[in-house]
């Protein structure tokens, strides 16, 4: 009976972890600049990409995750100001110049680095609850992921750089009045969002490996929950992930992981027809 | 080529637009006497797919519902085909039933979106949902327990051997030469059709309602009404296209549903001009055939070409490819004609 | 220069009679110089291609090899490729576009089920001939249709016996991809389980984008087997064999994989990962015969890559040459002389003797158990000459039924 208990809050855990993990780069991005990049999926992948050939060059996990999360912070920053930065303010034109944007990098990646899978393997073991063995890198990932909503949760409420975003995100005209450039406010943003994109595709990959089709599997959940979280970025994600891998991970457990999926999706239909705006999308305050 | 959501568009349609439906229906009916049986095979499998583009656009351009969820319908069209025929073997009421089921469901869900007051971006995110739930929920009938009728679902393979039509009167179900003609002619007729609508009292309260919502409901409309209707309509035209698909193939599959085709949908689209008819047909012409040939051709990799494509179409011509022409072709025709518009009292 | 009307129509007319004297010179059979045309059908882009890629160039290897040998029937040989992107609309378009409009003689490709079964029609509308070279679930029985690949009762019977007896694990976990192939490959080891006398505790199928198998994984722990047996395919199922080394360990649970090598996981998995996982075969790369290592070598000539190539690779090559036997065989490159000429049809390939079984049109084959090691390839355990095709071969009888046309399942 424990151990049934530890195993599922085992499994909520992960769920609830990773739903967070590939779901913050994007929530960050769409929370403070109405942008939705559904490219999201293939930064994760890129990400996945440099942390494999950085631990394959010799570096440490832990320093490939931190050069895969720069490397494409830096790519985003460069997405931003080639496509995005043409299209703010055009909801669904963002949407779609983003799609398109998967589409290519997809190919690229596939023409570049060929279409078989990579990985790199885990030599962090398990450990046992009774008789039964958890993975202590499940563990680590989970850790990371709540890691990132802290470390983005201090960033925006107790630094200046956080007050300045949040002020542009409210009201760009006035902040701008004040002396804050927008443009170099979304800049960082979007460069910032996709290096925790970076980051999730990192920690994933001893999990998942990676191949060019490795960010389809997850952009359609971390767009999701994303929405259906709604306006705020850290609450709304959070909440959402909580909602969503509670759920996927107590009916993957119970019976199959297409029930989980079908039960996540069939619940986010369901809370955006009661919340037509999200879950915090009346909330007026908060992050 | 007059952008039909200008707002002379409720008006009946120019002597000229009549002249070129009818030289499409000929060139239509005279082209297989020129080409070959596979290039009839990839012009219907363009038909049908721009009846497709044809639902989203006219949902999208007309009423102003971005829905990524047309596939739902196409999709539902397709097996409710290949089921139907496959269980009774009637393949012409497979086509009423394959027309009729999406249609409900779009009443279904429209019901629950529309009339729940969800918009915009949550309305298209909903239909992307229940697309993915569908593909999700179709791929994992591989067992043997998923029967439907005496057809097995076959999850992920989807099911082969499905009947082509084959109407009372006739010995053997249609050639490709005969789906080539059901294709085109569907094609026509639906185009037109929505083409006349704009002139009707509904097809013009719709307009309405894409222009300013809040204004036709203080107008007296019951927009949701409206917009519930246009949802239905439009999964009925995305249900035929399924049900013409699984003629065409012979086959269905989980497919039908997923992330790729719908985004194909809307590729589609915003390539041929998301504010007219015409354009999204052409956008599907282009985009299909730019596929087909890609892949025979060993080019390289099909979704980079794609991916390509649609980031300069969104950034560069935002109206997409034909009114981009279209208003290319105006500026070198030269002012006069915007002129002539002005005096008779056209507003463009 | 003046364009009137007698000049246009003169000019017309005889472009007109140009362009049709095509038309008639080959209806007057002057074809017989032109090329035999292989039509060529696999998945370059998308999701499926890892098991095409070398598939596609050993196909490629066959008929230039053909060709530098004089061609077949003193015709050269000419491969029209097709790349499929994963999606089973465009096996229908070229399928179709091959025979219609570019009239092959023979159609060689398509690796899933799915794809096969979408092809198959079309074939037989045209009265083609199709070659399938991949390894599948069995039991199609179709005059226009030859296999090449390993069905159940070559590789998974021995697998079974192999397992439960010499083994001694008799408790199974099976996992399985969600789609046919899996369905009905759990079914047939459900099958051997239980008549050698093991007992299957449970049966769990995944669809293809799974990568998550933390939930599966507890499940496992708490039934506690003696084994477990997966029939896993795909890039995102890889993940399994992580997750299964980091979380349980092939040392502490015995693992077999009947598809494993396929899609040459053991490229893409750390040795590690790779090391300790029970799979058959008919080829790998590191076969003890000179025939592997020389069809290594030429491949890794002909092609310029340097890395494994795997069982899916050598099927293209023997596909090409077994029907080739065949055309040689008839004298006659006509779909319906070659299939009369199938059966008893033989070539000495990389993998050792293949024989088209003209009951079934399968093929018999050398199998050989094998396991990887840490050095990310694999180890021959025991190795068993010829087997027949015996699944198909008890429901299946070209000879007597003609024009059967369907797969048939297992039941249990």
């Amino acid at each position: 009976m424990v151990q049934q208990f530890a195993t599922g809050a085992y499994l909520v855990l992960f769920s609830v972890s990773t739903l967070v993990l590939i779901s913050l780069g994007l929530a960050v991005i769409f929370g403070l600049m109405r942008v939705i990049n559904l490219a999201h999926g293939e930064f994760i992948m890129l990400g996945a990409y440099c942390c494999v050939f950085s631990v394959k060059a010799g570096m440490p996990l832990w320093a490939a995750f931190a050069v895969s999360a720069l490397a494409i912070g830096v790519f985003g920053v460069f997405v931003e100001r080639v496509i995005i930065r043409h299209l703010y303010g055009r909801l669904v034109d963002t949407l779609l110049a983003t799609w398109g944007l998967s589409l290519f990098i997809v190919g690229a990646v596939t023409t570049f680095l060929g279409p078989q899978g990579q990985g790199i393997a885990t030599d962090f073991g398990n450990i046992s609850v009774g008789s039964l063995n958890l993975s202590v890198y499940n563990l680590i990932l989970s850790a990371i992921a709540l890691g990132m909503l802290a470390v983005t949760w201090v960033l925006a409420r107790h630094t200046r750089f956080g007050l300045l975003i949040r002020g542009t995100m409210q009201n760009a005209e006035i902040a701008s009045a004040m002396g804050v450039s927008p443009d170099r406010v979304y800049m960082v943003t979007f460069g910032f969002g996709s290096a925790l994109a970076g980051l999730a595709g990192a920690v994933l990959v001893p999990l998942t490996g990676v191949s060019p089709t490795l960010g389809l599997a997850f952009v359609a959940k971390a767009f999701i929950t994303v929405i259906t979280g709604g306006q705020l970025p850290l609450i709304g994600t959070a909440t959402a992930s909580a909602l969503f891998g509670t759920i996927d991970g107590i009916l993957a457990y119970v019976y199959s992981s297409v029930v989980g999926e079908v039960g996540l999706l069939i619940v986010a239909v369901i809370v955006l027809r009661l919340l037509p705006s999200g879950i915090t999308g009346r909330m007026r305050s908060g992050l | 080529m007059a952008q039909e959501f200008a707002s002379d568009a409720a008006l009946p349609p120019r002597p000229a637009w009549w002249a070129f439906v009818a030289i499409s229906v000929i060139v239509l009916i005279t082209l297989p006497w020129f080409v070959d049986i596979s290039l009839q095979l990839s012009l219907s499998l363009a038909f049908v797919l721009s009846l497709l583009a044809l639902s989203m656009s006219f949902l999208w351009g007309y009423v102003g519902i971005l829905s990524f969820g047309q596939t739902v319908f196409y999709g539902l069209g397709g097996y409710c085909y290949a089921l139907f025929a496959m269980n009774f073997g009637y393949t012409g009421w497979a086509m009423v039933v394959a027309l009729a089921l999406p249609a409900l469901f779009g009443l279904v869900l429209g019901y629950f979106m529309i009339y729940g007051r969800i918009s915009d971006i949550y309305l298209s995110v909903i239909t992307l949902v229940v697309t993915l739930i569908f593909e999700k929920a179709i791929r994992s009938t591989s067992g043997p327990e998923y029967v439907v009728g005496s057809v097995r679902l076959n999850g992920q393979n989807g099911i082969p051997g499905v009947p082509g039509l084959q109407l009372p009167g006739m010995s053997e179900p249609l050639s490709i030469e005969g789906v080539f003609y059901l294709a085109s002619m569907a094609m026509v007729v639906v185009y037109v059709g929505l083409r006349l609508l704009l002139t009707t009292p509904f097809g013009r309260i719709l307009v309405g309602i894409r222009e300013n919502e809040r204004r036709m409901q203080l107008l007296g409309y019951d927009s949701r009404r409206y917009k519930l209707a246009a949802f239905v309509l439009s999964g009925a035209i995305a249900g035929l296209s399924g049900a013409l698909y699984a003629v065409w193939g012979n086959f269905v599959a989980p497919e039908m549903f997923n992330l790729n085709q719908a985004a194909q949908v809307v590729i589609w689209v915003i390539v041929g001009g998301r504010s007219t008819l015409i354009g999204p047909i052409v956008g599907t012409g282009v985009i299909q055939s730019l596929t087909v040939w890609l892949g025979a051709s060993g080019v390289g990799q099909v979704t980079l070409v794609l991916g390509f494509i649609l980031m300069v179409f969104v950034l560069a011509f935002r109206e997409g490819l034909l009114p981009t022409l279209g208003a290319a072709w105006r500026a070198i025709v030269g002012r006069s004609g915007a002129m002539r518009n002005a005096r008779s009292g056209h507003h463009g | 220069m003046s364009f009137d009307r007698r000049r246009f129509v003169r000019t017309a007319s005889g472009a007109l009679a140009f362009v049709s004297s095509y038309g008639l010179l080959a209806r007057a059979g002057i074809a017989q110089t032109q090329p035999i045309k292989i039509a060529n059908i696999l998945d370059r882009t998308g999701g499926l291609n890892p098991y095409c890629l070398k598939q596609i160039k050993a196909t490629a290897m066959a008929v230039d090899e053909l060709n530098a040998a004089g061609g077949l029937l003193g015709r050269k040989l000419e491969i029209i490729f097709y790349d499929s992107q994963s999606n089973n609309q465009l096996n229908s378009q070229y399928a179709t576009q091959a025979f219609a409009r570019d009239k092959v003689d023979v159609l060689i490709g398509g690796v899933t089920s799915s794809s096969r079964e979408v092809m198959r029609p079309i074939v037989n509308r045209f009265r083609g001939l199709y070659v399938y070279n991949a390894l599948y679930e069995g039991g199609v029985c179709d005059r226009r249709h030859v296999s090449t690949g390993m069905v159940p009762a070559q590789q998974i019977e021995p697998l079974v016996d192999y397992v439960v007896n010499e083994k001694g694990a008799k408790k199974a976990y099976i996992l399985a991809a969600d789609y046919n192939y899996g369905q009905i490959t759990s079914k047939w080891i459900q099958k051997y389980l239980r008549e050698m006398g093991g007992q299957d505790l449970a049966v769990e199928f995944f669809p293809l984008d799974v990568t998550n198998f933390a939930p599966v994984l507890s499940r496992i722990q708490a039934a506690k087997p003696e084994v477990v047996w997966s029939a896993l395919v795909g890039d995102a199922h890889m993940s399994f064999y992580r997750q299964y080394e980091s979380t349980i360990g092939k040392k502490n649970l015995m693992l077999v994989g009947t598809v494993y090598g396929a899609g040459r996981e053991n490229v893409a998995l750390s040795p590690a990962e790779n090391e300790g996982v029970i799979m058959a075969t008919s080829f790998i790369d590191t076969l003890p015969t000179a025939a592997a290592k020389d069809f290594v070598e030429r491949f890794k000539k002909f092609s310029g890559e340097d890395d494994y190539i795997g069982e899916y690779g050598e099927y293209g090559y023997r596909g090409v040459m077994l029907w080739a036997e065949a055309v040689k065989k008839a004298g006659s490159v006509k779909p319906d002389d070659v299939i009369k000429a199938l059966g008893g049809t033989q070539f000495n390939g990389p993998g050792g003797l293949y024989t088209i079984d003209g009951q079934t049109n399968h093929t018999v084959m050398d199998i050989h158990l094998a396991v990887g090691n840490a050095n990310g390839g694999f180890d021959l355990l025991k190795s068993f000459k010829q087997r027949q095709p015996v699944d198909t071969q008890q429901v299946c009888d070209l000879i007597k039924n003609p024009n059967d046309n369907r797969q048939y399942e297992p039941k249990l």
